[in-house]
């Protein structure tokens, strides 16, 4: 790809023509303070805390501005100091500070570009503040929208749109009443969306958060056990317990999207219904049993019934590993072919 | 047929109702007109005059502009001046039919005045008069003079000559004459139309779109619905000339739905058009095809802007598109080149192809020629539209066309350019009226609101008024204009209740540069205006409001008060009477008071206290208790 | 899948025949919505109007049962309106004469009577879809669950073939397979006719390898699929069943003959995370770790093998599935089960299996490796067939065909078809979903999927309860009028225990994949009648 030169405050630096002067000064790890960009989704302009200033003249926002051979850039000039901090002091005076309680304390947007262009108690003082009094819809099971923490990024409509195609939400009414809602800004289990969790996982804020959202200990880099596209995903353990499932951004397979079952299936896997030890039928009933018990039973039993009387089903479900020691099993020790399994269901 | 014989046979049908011997009856019944009660006024003139059986022809046309005259009925006798009459009622009706066509008495008493040729004694000739003399009618050029329903009488009127002069020409030609014609966008913007027009017939595509933008969203301006309600085929002949000129196939006129009879109007002349051969296939013959569809817009402030019109067509969230963008031109409906221009500078079009762009240029400056549209409103004498050259002053505007300050008030400022316009004092009234010096001097052209604001008119105030209207109207997906405009809206209720602090200004001022700066939009950017000329021309105002809790107008209910003198009271009881919440006490014949914690400020006691005692005055500030 | 889930959102042209992809692979179809908003022209072939209908260009809305006529009256208008990739052709297929024969028989005309989809629907679709390539063709159960599946899959491989879809990129015959590792377990020779990497069981010099590999002489037979493991159990020759992960209570068409068969078994073995109805009937349960708690890899639809690793311990004393199978080994005296673990599994898996021949732990660290991957150095193969067909001479056939209608078709007493798709809320017989509270609260009822017509001329109300029966059992369920389902045909899950869908289906089976029918089968749906 063809590549022009710019200099984003003094600092020369190489990006693909064709990007957009926000893009190169990520991709060479300068900060611009951004709230409405999302790599994934087409840059909208709608936060403009990412203006800057262009040759020594225009102001604009830098997201949507293309690169073009022997630009400057100024992301510092007063003018910008100036806008960028009265549109972030807007913002944070219309914003609930509960940050301590929120589930995105620490790891929020809005708190990032606050301090980066350092909103102090002083000037935030000379604001009304006013933060929107609107009910949390807690309809769906696994998140809730607060649209007094909303920001309006829009990056929840253009998710839902650009990436999902669902268009399960939009944006309602207008001006200061603007929101994020469904078609007749009905709760959100009254639309069509199909709780993917693809807009609560790109929410700058906790606008769209987890109903639950336990901070993991760990996290372990695994595979999506539901449907065959094999979503990679990352398991979040916290003791001895699966908490939460993000998408693997680094997997070609899903870069990152996961569905409704991925990301919030997996409570099975510590559900009180778990199978935790063998069970024997003794009288009719079935009843714990210890390892050595049950397999004794059943070593006994299949030794009878070697060949023809034996069939195996393996599983779809389980490790290709798991797969290969039961047909082994079957062919070597049962000494039969009787072996399938479920892919024709 | 040819043009030639449609030519003709209009001319005829013009011909015999203007010079066949029977007198002519014309009612304004535009919408303006039809709120007077323009109706029933040709109700009663129809009924008179088959009552009488008199052959007269009663013909109803759009608005010639003067709504304080309206309804506006013009009667054309032969042998007399045309007369103007102005506030017609059904009664008055009646009586000049009686009067002046069964008898030779015109009624002097309800004329406005004469025009035409001949002079009727004790009535002034209207052309000569102050309120119009400076204007110069070419967009309004048939808006109230002819039967907008009537195509007969638009082609009659040099009507579809531009089309038909345009169809031989080539592109680049009629491009060229837009160009050197000068006309500027009259939309607000001013973006120079021969270069849209230009650009648009150089984008690349096959399918390519004209669009009218009849949104016509600012308050008080109404004059592009004046335009659609008297002369909509002026509207369609320059879409379809621009059609023509960028090589498109299909026009949109976006019109917002609260102007019904301005959509009937536009059908009505879409459909005679296309009975006419001026759109549909082959037009006049040629190989050029055009259709032109009637959008209605539901009524949002955003939708004027021309990117969110585009997307509002296309049945999505009307909201503007954002910078750096490609031009309309390039990428406008449906994503496709898209040349969109106002209801006025289409109407412009036919008339600069067919007189030339000299002629077009003759009045007007250098780098705005032609003439401007106003709706000139608020304290003025002669509220109304009126369309000037461009160049001349606010003042020529305010004191000869507007007849000065009503009630013998004391002018303090004018805000032009609608709420995204800027207030000028006393001191810029010499400022001539064109694109560049409003905007040197912080207001805008705009969609061509004027309004006039004399001493009694609180500046804060007006501020805190259009702030509340670009709050509301905010699309709301910019942060900037989102809650910039609610955070001025709220600084300024705050000073106008007593409740400013200090810094507020030097807050207003930054915050109106970044909402200039930061916004996506033109009415995002230009939504602080009102704040930034008030703050700059007008300033003790709102050091008075904050620093003495004074509103020098006396308008911030907040920050006055009422008081009685006790010097002049006699007890009448008018004013503890016609108090609605009981907050003035006193006997008969004794001094009365109001109590300062009951009072709202309605001001109805000073309404109520006798001239001859003037014993009531509005105060501010605010009074404490005991002193009244 | 011939090609990679990422080529998909770059095809011009994408056919989703008997897919319901929005709901059963949400995140693959995010590619086909991708590519059909860039302007690709999507064709849905499906009798319902399905959720991807809204992205689609255009909705062959055929009579289920009827996809050989569909896709062969595409083949017939390109072959004769010169459509057909002719050098492709000659290059590297077999049999395009004995095909091309065959095609006398579906004229656009006659496709139109036998699918219901007007033939200019039929026509657009084949110039669509040859005319704009790359094209891929995705398909899923809608295909293969009938009883001339395997002639629905022969027709989708004829048009990529006759329009040389095949070994290029953004092309290709996609299945989409339905659970996580359905693919591996096929590649690990969970079949009774091969071993792992598709050898044939029967092919002695095969035998041999594995017989040496092992250490012991193997059985030379191809067993029994699963639908005739059923019908032995059945008849009481097998006497002994080992069941791995599955719930063939619910999953399993005409349900009630399964349990049937169960019931009869001397022993049955279950080895589940969870006591499924299946399980319920064992004789000894043995208790699994999930997913979560086990290292291993699974294959996905796309042949990409991926690990598995373990986040958490198993809970109680829940062991993987390859430990228990081991330690049973152990107990029985049997060699060669003693690993260390899943990675020992794969070397030997890797030695075994040529596609897997270099596939080992070290290399699945990054983003996996898509089968054939045959020796240390090889990079995977995301397409296949680039150069040559996996056959003895490296040509595809082309294969002509006939039409069979379904099995059973609706007739007076039976008058409404079923067929059968899946949510997107749960999973399966829901064993797992089922017990997650928000999928349940988001979904927590089968519903019946009724045109409102039908449902009028019943005298049914939106969400009443109502009995459906077939010739092989009875349920009940609530009706959704739904525009989804044409006049005619009803739809429902079977994820629901409450109400066992799979009672109704028909278990006959394609006779080459054995697969049974449970697409199409002959429904009655009556009133529940006031007590």
């Amino acid at each position: 790809m063809k590549k022009v030169t710019l200099t984003i405050d003094g600092l020369q630096l190489r990006a693909d023509e064709g990007s957009t002067v926000l893009q190169a000064a990520l991709a060479n790890g300068l900060y611009i303070p951004n709230l409405c960009n999302h790599p994934d989704l087409v840059p909208a302009g709608l936060c403009r805390v990412c203006v800057v200033k262009v040759d020594d003249w225009k102001i604009s926002i830098s997201c949507k501005l293309p690169v073009k051979e022997g630009m400057v850039i100024s992301t510092e000039d007063p003018e910008v100091q100036r806008i960028r901090k009265s549109t972030v002091e807007l913002l944070v005076a219309n914003h609930p500070m509960t940050c301590l309680t929120c589930s995105r304390d620490a790891n929020c947007e809005l708190q990032r570009v606050a301090s980066y262009v350092g909103i102090t108690q002083e000037s935030l003082k000379r604001y009304r503040r006013s933060v929107r009094q609107l009910p949390i819809d807690s309809s769906n099971p696994f998140f809730d929208i607060d649209h007094s923490k909303c920001v309006l990024c829009g990056i929840c409509v253009r998710t839902c749109d650009e990436l999902q195609n669902i268009n399960a939400i939009d944006y309602v009414r207008r001006g200061v009443h603007t929101t994020v809602g469904t078609l007749g800004n009905k709760p959100i289990t009254q639309s069509c969306c199909e709780s993917c969790g693809e807009c609560v996982a790109r929410c700058p804020v906790a606008a769209l958060a987890p109903k639950e959202s336990p901070i993991s200990m760990r996290e372990v880099k695994s595979v999506c056990t539901y449907c065959g596209v094999g979503c990679g995903i990352l398991l979040g353990v916290r003791g001895e317990k699966v908490v939460g499932v993000r998408g693997d951004r680094d997997n070609p397979v899903n870069r990152g999207s996961l569905c409704v079952k991925g990301r919030y299936g997996f409570k099975f896997i510590n559900h009180p219904d778990r199978l935790t030890t063998p069970l024997v039928r003794k009288d009719g009933v079935l009843v714990p049993a210890s390892w050595d018990e049950a397999l004794e039973r059943v070593a006994a039993n299949f030794s009878e019934h070697k060949g023809e009387q034996f069939a195996a089903l393996a599983s779809a479900r389980i490790t290709n590993e798991d797969n290969y020691l039961i047909q082994k099993f079957t062919r070597a020790v049962m000494q039969t072919n009787n072996i399938d399994h479920c892919a024709r269901l | 047929m040819t043009f030639a014989e449609i030519q003709a046979q209009a001319n005829l049908e013009w011909e015999a109702l203007n010079n066949g011997g029977r007198p002519q009856i014309t009612v304004g019944t535009a919408t303006c007109g039809r709120s007077a009660g323009a109706m029933a006024v040709v109700k009663a003139f129809e009924e008179e005059l088959q009552a009488k059986g008199i052959d007269a022809a009663l013909v109803e046309v759009g608005c010639i502009g003067p709504c304080y005259a309206e309804p506006l009925v013009n009667i054309k006798k032969p042998g007399w001046a045309t007369v103007s009459y102005r506030n017609v009622t059904a009664e008055m009706a009646r009586e000049i039919v009686a009067a002046f066509l069964l008898g030779d008495d015109p009624l002097a008493k309800y004329a406005l005045g004469v025009f035409g040729e001949g002079e009727i004694a004790g009535i002034p000739n209207i052309l000569s008069t102050p309120a119009f003399k400076p204007q110069e009618r070419r967009v309004f050029r048939n808006c109230g003079t002819i039967d907008p329903t009537n195509i007969n009488h638009y082609i009659a009127n040099d009507g579809y000559i531009g089309l038909n002069k345009a169809l031989g020409m080539r592109q680049e030609e009629v491009v060229d004459v837009m160009k050197r014609s000068g006309l500027r966008g009259r939309g607000g913007g001013g973006f120079p139309a021969g270069r849209k027009w230009e650009a648009g017939l150089k984008a690349k595509g096959t399918q390519k779109y004209v669009v009218c933008n009849a949104d016509e969203g600012d308050p008080g301006a109404f004059m592009d619905r004046a335009v659609i309600e008297g002369d909509p085929h002026s509207v369609l002949e320059g879409m379809i000339i621009a059609g023509y000129t960028i090589g498109a196939d299909t026009g949109y006129i976006y019109v917002r739905a609260e102007y019904p009879l301005a959509i009937r109007r536009l059908e009505r002349a879409i459909q005679q058009a296309h009975e006419f051969g001026f759109l549909g296939q082959n037009i006049l013959g040629t190989n050029f095809s055009f259709e032109i569809r009637i959008f209605p817009g539901a009524g949002a402030f955003v939708c004027g802007e021309s990117t969110a019109l585009t997307l509002s067509i296309e049945g999505k969230r009307g909201m503007p598109r954002v910078a750096p963008r490609p031009r309309t031109t390039e990428v406008g409906l449906y994503d496709k080149p898209t040349l969109l221009n106002n209801v006025k500078t289409f109407s412009s079009a036919p008339m600069i192809i067919t007189r030339g762009a000299e002629w077009f240029a003759s009045v007007g400056t250098e780098k705005s020629t032609g003439t401007a549209i106003f709706a000139l409103t608020g304290k003025v004498q002669n509220c109304g539209l009126i369309e000037v050259p461009m160049g001349i002053t606010l003042r020529d505007i305010i004191y000869d066309i507007g007849g000065g300050i009503a009630d013998g008030g004391q002018f303090k400022a004018v805000q032009t350019g609608g709420p995204s316009g800027g207030c000028l004092p006393e001191s810029l009234l010499d400022t001539p009226i064109d694109y560049d010096s409003l905007d040197a001097a912080g207001s805008i052209m705009g969609s061509g609101g004027m309004v006039v604001m004399d001493e009694k008119t609180c500046m804060v105030d007006v501020a805190r008024y259009f702030l509340d209207f670009t709050e509301i109207e905010s699309c709301g997906q910019c942060v900037p204009c989102r809650l910039g405009t609610k955070q001025l809206l709220d600084i300024l209720k705050d000073i106008c209740s007593g409740r400013g602090k200090p810094e507020d200004m030097d807050l207003l001022y930054e915050l109106s540069h970044s909402v200039h700066g930061g916004s996506v939009c033109g009415l995002g950017q230009t939504a602080a205006n009102p704040v930034l000329t008030t703050l700059r021309y007008f300033r003790d105002e709102y050091e008075a409001h904050i620093n003495d809790r004074c509103c020098p107008a006396k308008v911030c209910k907040s920050l006055i008060s009422y008081v009685i003198d006790k010097e002049k009271c006699v007890g009448c009881t008018l004013c503890a009477k016609s108090c609605p919440v009981q907050a003035i006490s006193g006997e008969k014949k004794k001094i009365h008071s109001i109590d300062q914690a009951l009072c709202v400020q309605c001001g109805v006691c000073l309404e109520k206290c006798p001239k001859k005692f003037s014993a009531i005055a509005c105060v501010s500030p605010k009074v404490k208790q005991e002193e009244s | 899948m011939t090609n990679s889930i990422a080529e998909i959102g770059e095809a011009a042209t994408i056919l989703a025949v008997g897919t319901n992809t929005t709901q059963a692979h949400p995140v693959l179809a995010l590619q086909v919505k991708k590519a059909a908003r860039n302007g690709a022209r999507l064709i849905v072939a499906n009798p319902k109007k399905i959720d991807l209908c809204r992205h689609a260009t255009l909705h062959l809305q055929h009579r289920p049962g009827t996809d050989v006529p569909l896709l062969m009256g595409m083949a017939r208008v390109i072959v004769d309106e010169g459509l057909a990739d002719m050098a492709f052709i000659q290059a590297r297929c077999e049999d395009y004469e004995a095909f091309v024969a065959s095609l006398a028989d579906f004229s656009p005309e006659r496709v139109a009577a036998i699918t219901g989809v007007p033939a200019e629907q039929i026509v657009a679709a084949a110039r669509m879809y040859a005319g704009y390539g790359p094209a891929s063709i995705l398909y899923c159960m809608g295909i293969t669950q009938h009883s001339h599946g395997t002639d629905n899959v022969w027709a989708v491989s004829n048009l990529a073939l006759l329009t040389g879809n095949l070994g290029k990129f953004a092309s290709g015959v996609n299945p989409l397979r339905g659970q996580n590792n359905v693919q591996g377990s096929c590649d690990m020779g969970g079949l009774p006719n091969v071993y792992p990497g598709y050898q044939q069981v029967n092919d002695p010099k095969v035998r041999e390898k594995f017989e040496s590999a092992w250490g012991l002489s193997l059985s030379p037979d191809p067993g029994l699929t699963l639908g005739e493991v059923f019908d032995r159990m059945y008849d009481g020759t097998i006497k002994s069943l080992y069941l791995v992960g599955e719930n063939p209570v619910l999953t399993e068409a005409n349900a009630n003959h399964a349990i049937a068969a169960l019931k009869n078994l001397d022993f049955l073995v279950v080895q589940d995370i969870f006591l499924t109805e299946t399980a319920l009937l064992a004789d000894v349960v043995l208790p699994a770790a999930t997913f979560a708690e086990k290292d291993g890899t699974f294959t996905n639809t796309e042949r990409r093998v991926q690990r598995v690793r373990q986040a958490i311990a198993p809970r109680g004393e829940a062991k993987p599935d390859w430990q228990i199978v081991a330690e049973l080994a152990g107990k029985m005296g049997a060699k060669g089960f003693d690993f260390s673990g899943p990675e020992e599994i794969m070397v030997e898996i890797a030695s075994l299996t040529p596609s897997y021949g270099g596939i080992s732990y070290p290399r699945l660290e990054g983003a996996g490796l898509q089968w054939p991957c045959p020796d240390k150095d090889h990079p995977g193969t995301p397409t296949l067939h680039v150069e040559r067909f996996g056959t003895a001479s490296g040509k595809a056939k082309m294969i002509p065909l006939a039409f069979r209608d379904a099995d059973e078709l609706p007739d007076g007493e039976y008058p409404l078809v079923l067929t059968t798709d899946r949510s997107l809320f749960h999973y399966h017989s829901g064993s797992m979903t089922r017990r997650v509270a928000g999928l349940e609260q988001l979904n927590s009822e089968e519903l019946l999927k009724i045109n409102p017509r039908d449902a009028k001329a019943l005298g049914l109300a939106d969400k009443e309860m109502v009995q459906v029966t077939s010739r092989r059992g009875t349920m009940t369920v609530r009706t959704s009028l739904s525009q989804v389902c044409p006049p005619g045909l009803v739809s429902m899950t079977f994820h629901f225990a409450e109400s066992p869908t799979n009672v109704l289906t028909n278990p006959a089976r394609d006779p080459v994949a054995k697969i049974p029918e449970t697409k199409v089968c002959a429904v009655r749906v009556d009133k529940i009648a006031q007590p």
